[in-house]
């Protein structure tokens, strides 16, 4: 059988002014993928993800969400029709707690996120729920800390926590492990391993051993325009690749 | 839902730690009890202890929108207003013997009036920047203004509102000369929209606004309907204020154009800065120092408080690490690291 | 119907002069100043003061108010206004309504709250007929003072080197600074010849409007319906909008008087929930 296609775009396109940011783009994301997206810088990843999960609404073309047409819906539409990102710098809420901001996200899945009588804390599923979750991505020790005060690594770790949170069937994470030390990256790409397997997956990425580690199939992106398709060993392979990666990175296998 | 019988240690503490939060502190129990004992402790002056209450109920409705959602805006005062006049038109309709005269009546009437239109312009606060907001709902307030001091034959033009005749709280108490009456029902209004409203802010409603105000990108990327909760708050806080415009035209039986004028805008904002945004006890503290200093200070001559006032603006702005909001967001944050009720 | 429109127009050009100093701020530093109308009220009342304690004829009070209000525009910028440029739209309102609560207290304290009355000289005062309309002289003056103000306005925008570093300084700071323009330096002056403005504005005002300790409250939203309707990007917008606004207020206080105070505030919120940068702004990408 052929798997449930999730998510999809067909000829989409997004210009601003002059500059074509996307460039007909026909994508399709099968239940299950581990999906990366590459490009050299400024091919217009982080506008097709902006594209995908309404940030940004297309000239044209269509968006396909589990086969519901959402070209025109916003993202937060989006998000509650089950598709979760994560964005490249962090976009957390400084001045709550992780707990807090696990709640939140999980009050507003379950469409009880404006339920003003009864205090944060009352429905003792999400709680449970919050807590096995951080306690999955290994940051339980800073549950109750101000996500302001927290190290980046901590705060990546959320981000991702976050999305998760949202119990998605599409999962966007771009970048998952930039601007993360070192030391800290190892967590991350532990998450990524770990995430469940009937959760649609695209991983933006520039370093190429997560591209390799992950991904099941690799789109690369070249002028806002799909430049090949494929699994990892024919990207490794193709010349065409390596000289649109020229003087960028090495792509090893 | 989680398929384990009892829960993990973590999942207990973590309970703990966000129940604690909205439990009453110490510190709490004993200010309402003290502002209570008010009656007892300033017998002579019970009048302006209820003009303190009610202008800390208008400056607990702007820390909701301003503290809480982060809704900049300059127009809370004409909100204020509208409840004065509509509680007021009423009273005086009602000639203190009909339901119209009614005072817990009258305060849905100001409430109401001043919900509808917060509601009819909360669109306005939805789009735009900081600055088209407060353009915006300055201007808002200014047509207010206009609008109420021109249906003189409404009321009463520049002349105010005469013949303002609220009826006997509940049927059973009547306002008295010394205020006593009029202290105790701006008391116990306050204190029962504040606990609303403590509820509100500690509930899952209070965490998304302070969300939003954080950052509203990612609350809409988790499926937040952000418009809906900030129409939600900021109708909550025009019905607030317009309470509490009902309370004052009750309390002085009338109603003057200037409960309408700018000032009242700009006067809830300060006494907020001055007690400190988003804490809800801020509103309160701030009325009393403000209410307290104009007191004391226009006392000598009217302009010589407003001097001050610019003054005590202009050197907060300055003075104080990153703005007035900088200084609130510091003392906030050594509040809850001595642990305090917040 | 002639008289009201001159009328009208005369206002306008009037309120422009007021607030074209504001429209640059704004579009410069971004910067919100509601005290703007307290040098237009420093002009006012030092032209009032000087023509009645002092006798100085009215003509030259004119550009004593305007170098009045220019200093004190310098003085108050280099001290206090610079040091909000970075802080909040929040903190900056509530900067300004702290210094205009200054000002109202120590004018009210200093002349008393009842309105002023200055008598114009002789040759400035009286109607004639044009056009089988009367007008007024006072205003056929206010509009040519104004009018060659905005005419030179507009040459030194365009021709001079300064304008043309103010323009680049309005239209992007980060890129203007990058490129050497010393944006401080050219905020300072142009907010001096902003307040100055303001104040010859105040000067010139003494003879159309009243004027009491409370006049930069009262006309803070005029300013603020040029700026929104006008935009900040240029000045023909803000002119325009002005224009617009005198007319519109003269028209609708004569025809209309029960709604002729709000049509305008109407205006200005709906032009700013429709097009949040003006109706004249070119379409900024800001």
């Amino acid at each position: 059988m052929n798997p449930r296609i999730l998510l999809e775009s067909r000829d989409l396109v997004k210009r601003f002014g002059g500059i074509t940011a996307t460039d007909h783009v026909t994508f399709s994301l099968p239940e299950g993928a581990r999906h990366a997206l590459i490009g050299p810088n400024g091919a217009g990843k982080t506008t097709f993800i902006n594209l995908l999960s309404g940030v940004l609404t297309p000239t044209s073309g269509e968006i396909f969400l589990d086969g519901v047409n959402v070209t025109h819906w916003s993202a937060r539409k989006r998000a509650h029709a089950g598709l979760a990102r994560t964005f490249q710098i962090n976009q957390l809420f400084a001045d709550l707690t992780p707990i807090e901001t696990l709640m939140l996200t999980i009050a507003e899945r379950e469409n009880a996120g404006a339920a003003w009588w009864r205090p944060v804390g009352a429905r003792t599923d999400f709680v449970d729920e919050a807590v096995a979750l951080l306690a999955q991505l290994g940051i339980s020790d800073i549950a109750h800390h101000r996500v302001g005060e927290l190290a980046y690594g901590k705060q990546r770790l959320l981000e991702i926590a976050v999305a998760l949170a949202q119990k998605p069937k599409v999962l966007l994470l771009d970048e998952p492990a930039a601007g993360v030390p070192e030391h800290e990256r190892e967590q991350i790409l532990d998450v990524v391993a770990a995430l469940p397997k009937d959760v649609a997956l695209i991983l933006i990425e520039h370093d190429m051993h997560l591209v390799f580690r992950f991904a099941k199939s690799i789109s690369v992106l070249v002028n806002g325009g799909l430049f090949v398709e494929g699994t990892p060993e024919e990207i490794a392979n193709d010349p065409r690749v390596r000289q649109v990666y020229l003087g960028e990175e090495e792509v090893h296998v | 839902m989680s398929n384990i019988t009892s829960p993990s240690p973590e999942a207990i503490r973590a309970r703990a730690v966000l129940l604690g939060r909205s439990r009453w502190g110490v510190a709490e129990i004993i200010f309402w009890v003290l502002a209570f004992a008010c009656y007892w402790l300033f017998p002579t002056k019970l009048s302006l202890l209820s003009e303190i209450a009610i202008l800390g109920l208008v400056a607990l409705s702007v820390d909701l929108v301003l503290g809480y959602a982060g809704i900049v805006t300059l127009g809370q005062g004409a909100f204020f207003g509208i409840g004065a006049y509509a509680a007021g038109i009423a009273a005086k309709h009602g000639m203190g013997t009909t339901l119209w005269s009614d005072p817990v009546i009258g305060l849905f009437i100001g409430g109401g009036a001043a919900a509808v239109i917060g509601f009819a312009t909360s669109f306005l606060v939805l789009r735009g920047s900081d600055m088209t907001r407060l353009m915006v709902t300055l201007g808002v307030a200014l047509i207010v203004d206009e609008v109420v001091n021109q249906m003189k034959w409404l009321t009463g033009g520049s002349d105010g509102l005469q013949g303002v005749l609220p009826s006997a709280v509940l049927g059973i108490w009547e306002f008295d000369l010394f205020g006593r009456v009029a202290f105790v029902y701006s008391m116990v209004v306050l204190f029962v929209l504040f606990v609303i409203a403590r509820a509100l802010v500690k509930s899952p409603f209070g965490l998304s606004l302070q969300a939003i105000k954080g950052n509203m990108l990612r609350t809409r990327a988790i499926g937040m309907p952000v418009n809906a909760r900030l129409v939600a708050v900021y109708t909550v806080a025009a019905f607030y204020a317009g309470v509490a415009g009902a309370l004052a035209a009750q309390t002085t039986q009338f109603a003057s154009p200037d409960y309408v004028a700018f000032h009242r805008s700009a006067d809830a904002m300060l006494m907020l800065v001055f007690g400190g945004a988003g804490h809800l006890y801020g509103g309160l503290l701030g009325s009393i120092i403000f209410r307290t200093m104009q007191d004391v200070l226009g006392n000598i001559t009217p302009q010589y408080w407003q001097f001050w006032l610019g003054v005590t603006l202009v050197a907060l702005v300055l003075f104080v690490r990153g703005g007035i909001l900088g200084l609130l967001d510091n003392m906030l944050a050594a509040w809850r690291r001595k642990g305090g009720a917040s | 119907m002639l008289t009201i429109l001159l009328d009208g127009i005369a206002y306008g050009m009037l309120l422009f002069i007021l607030a074209v100093g504001l429209c640059v701020t704004l579009g410069l530093m971004n910067f919100i100043n509601l005290a703007h109308g307290t040098f237009a009220m420093a002009g006012g009342y030092l032209t009032i003061t000087l023509m009645q304690k002092a006798g100085v004829p009215f003509l030259l009070c004119l550009p004593a108010a305007f170098i009045f209000a220019a200093v004190l525009g310098l003085v108050l910028e280099r001290t206090l206004y610079r040091h909000l440029y970075d802080k909040t739209h929040l903190d900056q309102v509530l900067f300004s309504i702290g210094l205009v609560f200054i000002s109202i207290a120590m004018v009210d304290y200093a002349y008393g709250a009842n309105q002023q009355i200055v008598n114009l000289p002789e040759y400035l005062t009286g109607r004639f007929s044009f056009l089988g309309a009367s007008i007024g002289v006072y205003r056929v003056f206010v509009i040519a003072i104004c009018g060659l103000l905005v005419v030179s306005l507009q040459l030194v925008l365009t021709m001079t080197r300064f304008g043309s570093r103010l323009r680049a300084a309005v239209d992007d700071g980060r890129v203007a600074r990058g490129m050497g323009i010393d944006v401080t330096r050219i905020f300072a002056v142009t907010f001096a010849v902003g307040s100055g403005l303001a104040g010859l504005g105040g000067a010139l005002g003494t003879g159309i409007i009243s004027f009491d300790p409370t006049f930069p409250l009262k006309y803070m939203i005029y300013f603020l319906i040029v700026i929104s309707v006008g935009g900040t990007t240029t000045i023909t917008g803000p002119f325009l909008a002005a224009i617009l606004l005198g007319v519109a207020d003269v028209a609708g206080k004569y025809y209309v008087p029960a709604v002729g105070g709000f049509i305008i505030y109407t205006i200005m919120v709906v032009v700013l929930i429709v097009r949040p940068q003006g109706l004249f702004a070119r379409a900024a990408a800001k």
